[in-house]
């Protein structure tokens, strides 16, 4: 058969997942939304950000919430310079796991830099979240890290 | 089953077979790009459907954008009267660790493996973002390509790789596709030249990706009589493992695979000497954790076929690691080889297949 | 929220919309069954191993698992085997209810698709009931089953119910 007789179509395939959190990513979320970081205490006292609600390392429960960041470093990252579509930046930006003050996990977001040299590895940044009545309880709340000092 | 992992029953990879691998199958749909590999691999050793006791396949809804696809591939193999199936939400390497399974457990004496999927159909930038945890990291989506940055970043931090050697990676297994036939990316382009290629996402420059690839592969199992009917040669899979570590990708060392470690160490890679290992990684310096993690010294042959660089059909790249790993041991090109499959974002889930010839 | 004056209460819930684009085909087979319909005809494939008549083919036999090559115009009309009376309302429905749910048995097919019954009140629908295609305007024909407008009674005696027993 000719390619030509070989149909091809347009498709969109959408699912309007709605999660229940639970409590302890439920109560990430909730601190999110005020401007905030906490995370979970784990095996060995290891406090675990973003945090999920048994430890991965054992499978343990977790156990009390506790405050961490704004501030912490990159623990590594990747210059992104064509985002795409659906990237939480429209401009050049680094996906970075940062590692914030008081925790012993990294978590996944954008950071807002001006070029790659701006950035290294072990190099500290900031929250910025975004307008508070923005703000709905995702990790969307948090526009993107930026270094500290304001380099971005 | 021994606690151990390694086999108790014998089981033979009988046959492999794997379509032409191809960056976009513009014609066919599944069942019609399956048939003449599932076709090939009952011809290779001259048996039929009616041969085997049990069918597993590998596939992912995801990548068609359509339900149930593994139902309607099924058409390709033909399941009347109704047979024993099973299918993965994986590569199709953990399809064949089911099947094996089942004959560890005496239930079936020979098995129909086989996997499919069209990388083609869609932005797997967007797809592979599904397979991340749902609460913290998909609903960034970040891309695939981005987060291996990630670990190859981590890799080069932490002193154990550098983009030359990424580059040289990339090089040899594009090289060495030249003799696959079956394979999509065949050159050979010095790693000096490859360093020349643009980033995709820094540290990774294009020729540190694997291709998009449209494709499928099959593999027929058998113990026992059937093994030695179907086989002058037969490769016998002597110890088969998986593991996997914690969705959150922020918890783990990614420089390291102790999973990988942990299957390897089950599986008794180490028990003899390892002549040539099919690994599955899709990114260049992947490749480095793996062989690490599998113990491997600089004696070891690594994907001879040219590996998922020149070739990485989503959902049968891992199968196809053990059916080239059994093809050198059946052509008499190696005694003893272990063939390693991968699942998820950068490592998170992996499989060691140990294989030697009779 | 930051100012203390919270009236939200703790996060419970998160929407997580997925959007993915695809480029579909339905493969060589299913796009001449497609094509035929532009043409206003029904065109199957039969498998080489059992003889069987598929419509529409997807390419290869599910009984032998062999590819299917011999392309076969069927009739344009067939025997209902069994049907279904719809009466519920649900989001997207185009049809006014009560309608009929039908599968069609084709004359030289050996599988049966589902169409839609018109021209008939639905306490006369029977098993074993000859209908045959209503098609669009033939400048509205399209490479889709929606050039087949519904199916009706084609005025002939009921099939016998050995003709088509095996297809239920
Ligand atoms: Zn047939």
């Amino acid at each position: 058969m000719a390619e030509s007789e070989v149909l091809h179509a347009e498709h969109r395939l959408e699912y309007p997942y709605a999660r229940s959190t639970g409590p302890i990513i439920g109560a990430f979320l909730t601190a999110l939304r005020e401007g905030r970081f906490v995370g979970a205490t784990g095996s060995e006292g290891k406090v675990i950000v973003p945090p999920t609600e048994y430890d991965p390392l054992t499978g343990d429960d977790v156990g009390e919430l506790v405050e961490v960041g704004p501030g912490g470093v990159i623990d590594s990252w990747a210059w992104v310079s064509h985002p795409l579509r659906k990237h939480p930046l429209q401009v050049p930006f680094a996906w970075a796991l940062v590692r914030l003050d008081g925790a012993d996990t990294a978590m996944l977001h954008a950071v807002a830099a001006p070029g790659p040299e701006a950035l290294a590895t072990g190099a500290r940044v900031t929250a910025k979240f975004c307008p508070e009545a923005e703000r709905v309880g995702s990790m969307a709340d948090l526009e993107s890290f930026v270094l500290e000092g304001g380099a971005a | 089953m021994s606690a151990a992992g390694r086999t108790v029953r014998p089981v033979s990879i009988a046959s492999f077979a794997q379509s032409q691998n191809v960056r976009k199958d513009n014609e066919r749909n599944e069942a019609e790009g399956l048939q003449p590999v599932i076709a090939e691999v009952f011809a290779n050793v001259g048996i039929t459907k009616d041969d085997v006791d049990f069918i597993c396949s590998g596939s992912t809804d995801y990548l068609i954008g359509g339900p149930f696809s593994f139902v309607m591939a099924l058409d390709a193999v033909g399941v009347w009267p109704p047979r024993a199936e099973s299918h993965v939400e994986m590569d199709g390497a953990w399809a064949l660790y089911e099947a094996w399974v089942l004959f560890q457990e005496g239930e079936i004496d020979a098995a129909l493996v086989y996997a499919f999927g069209r990388s083609s159909l869609g932005d797997l930038n967007e797809i592979l973002t599904l397979q991340l945890d749902p609460y913290y990291e998909a609903p960034l989506w970040p891309d695939i390509v981005s987060l291996n940055a990630l670990q190859a970043r981590a890799m080069i931090d932490a002193g154990k790789a550098t983009e030359a050697d990424f580059a040289a990676i990339a090089s040899r297994s594009r090289r060495d596709a030249l003799s696959n036939p079956k394979a999509q990316v065949r050159h050979d382009v010095a790693p000096d030249v490859l360093l020349e290629d643009d980033y995709v996402v820094a540290p990774l420059r294009r020729h540190a990706l694997p291709p998009i690839t449209d494709g499928a592969a099959a593999i027929v199992l058998a113990a026992g009589d059937k093994a030695l009917q179907w086989s002058e040669r037969p490769v016998w899979i002597t110890g088969f493992d998986h593991r996997m570590e914690t969705h959150s990708l922020g918890a783990r060392d990614l420089t390291v695979s102790p999973s990988t470690a942990k299957a390897a160490e089950v599986a008794g890679v180490a028990d003899g000497n390892v002549d040539i290992a099919e690994i599955h990684a899709p990114f260049a310096h992947q490749e480095l954790i793996i062989a690490e993690a599998l113990g491997l010294d600089d004696s070891v042959a690594v994907n001879p076929s040219g590996g998922p660089l020149a070739a990485n059909p989503l959902m049968s790249a891992g199968l196809i690691r053990i059916g080239e790993a059994a093809s050198r041991i059946r052509a008499g090109q190696a005694d003893r080889a272990v063939a390693h499959a991968t699942s998820g974002p950068c490592l998170q889930q992996n499989l060691v297949c140990v294989l030697e010839g009779a | 929220m930051a100012d203390g004056t919270t009236d939200q209460g703790p996060v419970t819930m998160l929407a997580t919309p997925i959007s993915l684009d695809f480029e579909f085909t339905p493969g060589v087979a299913q796009s001449k069954f497609l094509r035929g319909l532009e043409r206003g005809e029904f065109l199957g494939q039969r498998c080489g191993t059992c003889g069987q008549v598929y419509v529409p083919s997807r390419g290869t036999c599910p009984t032998d698992g062999v590819a299917t090559t011999e392309d076969v115009v069927l009739g344009n009309s067939g025997t209902v085997t069994t049907y279904c009376v719809v009466n519920v309302p649900f989001a997207g429905q185009a049809i006014e209810i009560p309608y009929i749910c039908a599968q069609i048995l084709l004359d030289g097919a050996n599988l049966s698709f589902m169409g839609l019954l018109q021209e008939i009140p639905t306490d006369q629908i029977r098993m074993g009931m000859r209908v045959e295609a209503v098609w669009v305007d033939e400048a509205e024909l399209i490479p889709s089953l929606a050039s087949v407008k519904y199916f009706r009674p084609n005025g002939e005696p009921d099939a016998d119910y050995d003709t088509y027993k095996e297809y239920l």
